[in-house]
């Protein structure tokens, strides 16, 4: 009963700890969709992360302070699809200028916030909550329903965009821009707007994951606050196959990898800490060894992913 | 519009393909779908199934669905850019009876091509353009294709493409055997073929479009691997040598592919220096002889006729047809005793063509051993002294092409072999 109790207190931490990953993967996945790599997510995760904060400590409302956050990646996924889209920069260096970008903004905002801590409104809003009966399911339970409803919203948003790529007429237009934009083209669909759509989307939800690990996870402004979890998110997308259900389970899986830091000490086992925080990103590269030796055509990349989209061209 | 490339999207279904730009509501429905796609398959008499993916097609289902994309938006008229160029006579034959059923059912359809025999086939009215200029509009049963030639070229020309005799060399220049290659699936691309060629000789190649042409010609000048067999070139080996050693030995390719600018030119470099790509180890020291490069490709350039502002300008800017002239006569300069050319006139006009056909009997002339891979019948069946039909990566047969039908040849691109009854 201890360890079966120990085990779902266990997972409980991980889908916390992967919940800004999912939000990111998610937002990933979305632009890649529409052919562009953006290596821009770890920026837009910390802006949206101060911007978050801020609003969260100045108003005290919580559904203001998401907003904001989103608002902020959206805005910086808006600079990553005006040169990539409308002037075809190239997409890897303005994804990187982007991360950087994010990075110094999300410290001269952190800054003036610094040492403040986040309203007890907000907190209260986020704390997690137990939904009768379900929680008290063994194991699974209290990692799935004794949660803050900003990890449920990750969960959701990540099957709501599931059903949006491939149930919607608008999926279907997105992955085709993605796959073959001249077929798109011709076909009578507007790639410009399902590129800024989705990018714009993409940015929006990155913003909305980098804020949770600011207003919900440490409550306090923390330089860099996002420790790369942006670049792991980038590894993922390849990781879930372009596929935003595979996303909840790598998510979490980097979860655990980062519970494992926690928990190890308190069952003490004595391994080295730095060892286990090094243990997501060599994880993300053995897979990412792995994952290029799947030949199956559904699981490839967006056939145009990475094309500035020029009708012209030959 | 039906392009002449196709505009899909690989790892969606056919139906997924046809209703791109076309849902209305927010959802999509797989079974509404399959419903209005086998309507108008009943329609027309096509046969496309909504769920295949479009990797699986092959290339004349793929344009099912480029057409029935067009059914599905109630367009009545149809415009099919070069829609033969990559069939078999037989999917031909079948393209033709869809269009003459939409015909009947009152659609207008435009086709553009440059394959005459089709023409006096299906068209009623002829256009013949010429540089962007319409030059006359004629009723298709009161012309004569010797007449549309002449209003195409503005001139009078000879549709006959000549095959002259010339004395073979005593061996083979080129002799492939057994030769073998798996691509990374494990599937063999290449499946024991094994042919010669002589000095002096034009060998035909005809498949359908991918049928290991393109893993042979790779082979052959050292760009690929072989997983099996042996080629010799003048009783040597060249199997596993470096495409420059190849290439000094005096083999020397051309493969046009698709886009025209894969392998071969560097799109963004100028014409003298994709000249000088391939003769540039000819000069000592680390520095270019680039006045030596710039008379050549003004010799070049004069030559074939090629119209450019000046040597210095950029290949992709240049017209298909200029492009490849700079291709060949790059290749022809070398001097090479066996030449590999592979859709040479693809997407030329029939002047152009012709004007490449000469240059390539020219060569003929010379001694040249030619492996000529083509996609015209017509055209393979006049040019060649002998015509080598491959299918899948194996040769079905290589036949003397005055004797062989291009209904017989379709169906051995098909792989049907001679001997079983279906001819």
């Amino acid at each position: 009963m201890d360890i079966l109790n120990e085990i779902s207190l266990f997972l409980q931490t991980s889908v916390q700890m992967g919940t800004h990953i999912l939000f990111a993967i998610v937002g990933g996945i979305i632009c890649e969709k529409v052919g562009n790599t953006n290596l821009g997510v770890e920026g837009m995760m910390l802006m949206g992360a101060a911007m978050g904060f801020t609003v969260a400590c100045s108003t005290g409302n919580p559904v203001l302070a998401v907003l904001a956050a989103g608002a902020a990646g959206l805005a910086g996924a808006l600079i990553y699809a005006f040169i990539t889209v409308t002037l075809r920069g190239n997409q890897v260096v303005t994804g990187l200028v982007l991360t950087i970008f994010g990075t110094g903004f999300a410290g001269f905002i952190g800054k003036s916030v610094s040492g403040n801590i986040v309203p007890e409104s907000v907190v209260s809003a986020f704390r997690p909550y137990d939904i009768p009966i379900l929680c008290d399911i063994p194991i699974i339970g209290k990692a799935l329903f004794s949660q803050s409803i900003y990890v449920q919203m990750a969960l959701v948003v990540a099957i709501l965009a599931y059903f949006y790529i491939n149930k919607t007429k608008m999926g279907l237009y997105m992955r085709a821009v993605g796959e073959n934009p001249a077929a798109a083209d011709a076909s009578g669909v507007n790639v410009t707007f399902y590129k800024y759509f989705n990018i714009l989307l993409g940015g929006f939800l990155c913003g909305v994951g980098g804020a949770y690990l600011s207003i919900v996870f440490l409550t306090t402004w923390q330089d860099n606050v996002t420790a790369g979890a942006g670049w792991i998110a980038v590894a993922l997308i390849i990781f879930s196959t372009w596929n935003p259900l595979k996303a909840i389970l790598a998510a979490y899986l980097f979860g655990m990898l980062k519970g494992l830091n926690f928990k190890m000490q308190g069952w003490g086992i004595q391994v080295p800490s730095q060892f286990l925080e090094m243990l997501p990103y060599v994880a993300t590269i053995v897979v990412l060894v792995f994952i290029t030796l799947r030949k199956k055509k559904e699981n490839q990349p967006p056939k145009a992913l990475g094309d500035p989209y020029f009708r012209e061209e030959r | 519009m039906v392009h002449q490339h196709f505009k899909l999207v690989d790892v969606m279904t056919a139906a997924e393909n046809i209703v791109i730009g076309q849902e209305k509501g927010v959802f999509t429905s797989k079974k509404r779908m399959a419903q209005e796609i086998s309507a108008l398959n009943e329609k027309y008499g096509l046969k496309i199934i909504p769920d295949k993916k479009i990797y699986n097609m092959s290339v004349s289902e793929k344009q099912s669905v480029e057409i029935m994309k067009i059914l599905y938006r109630g367009a009545d008229v149809l415009i099919l850019d070069e829609p033969t160029a990559v069939l078999t006579p037989q999917e031909i034959t079948a393209l033709f009876d869809i269009l003459r059923r939409m015909k009947e059912q009152g659609c207008s359809i435009i086709i553009i091509t440059h394959k005459m025999a089709e023409v006096m086939d299906i068209s009623d009215r002829v256009t013949v353009l010429r540089k962007g200029e319409s030059i006359a509009t004629v009723v298709t049963k009161e012309t004569t294709p010797k007449q549309l030639t002449e209003m195409m070229v503005g001139g009078s020309v000879s549709l006959e493409i000549e095959r002259p005799k010339v004395t073979l060399s005593e061996k083979p220049l080129l002799s492939v055997k057994n030769l073998t290659k798996r691509d990374y699936e494990g599937v063999n691309v290449l499946n024991d073929v094994s042919f010669d060629i002589y000095g002096g000789e034009i060998l035909g190649v005809a498949g359908i479009a991918g049928s290991g042409q393109k893993e042979l010609c790779e082979i052959i000048a050292g760009l690929d691997k072989a997983n099996g067999g042996e080629i010799t070139f003048d009783g040597d080996s060249i199997l596993g040598l470096s495409p420059r050693a190849i290439l000094k030995k005096g083999i020397s390719m051309s493969f046009v592919p698709e886009d025209r600018l894969g392998m071969g030119l560097v799109a963004g470099m100028s014409v003298t220096n994709n000249v000088i790509l391939k003769s540039y180890n000819r000069n000592r020291g680390p520095f270019l002889d680039r006045k030596f490069a710039k008379s050549l490709a003004e010799q070049i350039v004069s030559d074939f006729d090629i119209s450019t502002p000046s040597v210095n300008h950029e290949v992709k800017k240049l017209s298909g047809g200029n492009i490849q002239k700079v291709l060949l006569g790059r290749e022809i300069w070398l001097a090479p005793r066996v030449l590999i050319t592979a859709y040479p006139v693809r997407g030329l006009d029939i002047g152009a063509s012709y004007n490449i056909y000469r240059v390539i009997n020219e060569q003929k002339k010379k001694g040249v051993a030619v492996l000529f891979i083509g996609e015209d019948l017509d055209v393979l069946k006049s040019i060649s002294d002998r015509l080598m039909v491959i299918h899948s990566g194996e040769v079905i047969d290589i036949v003397d092409p005055e004797e062989v039908t291009k209904e017989d040849i379709g169906l051995m691109m098909l792989g049907h072999h001679r001997e079983e009854g279906a001819v």
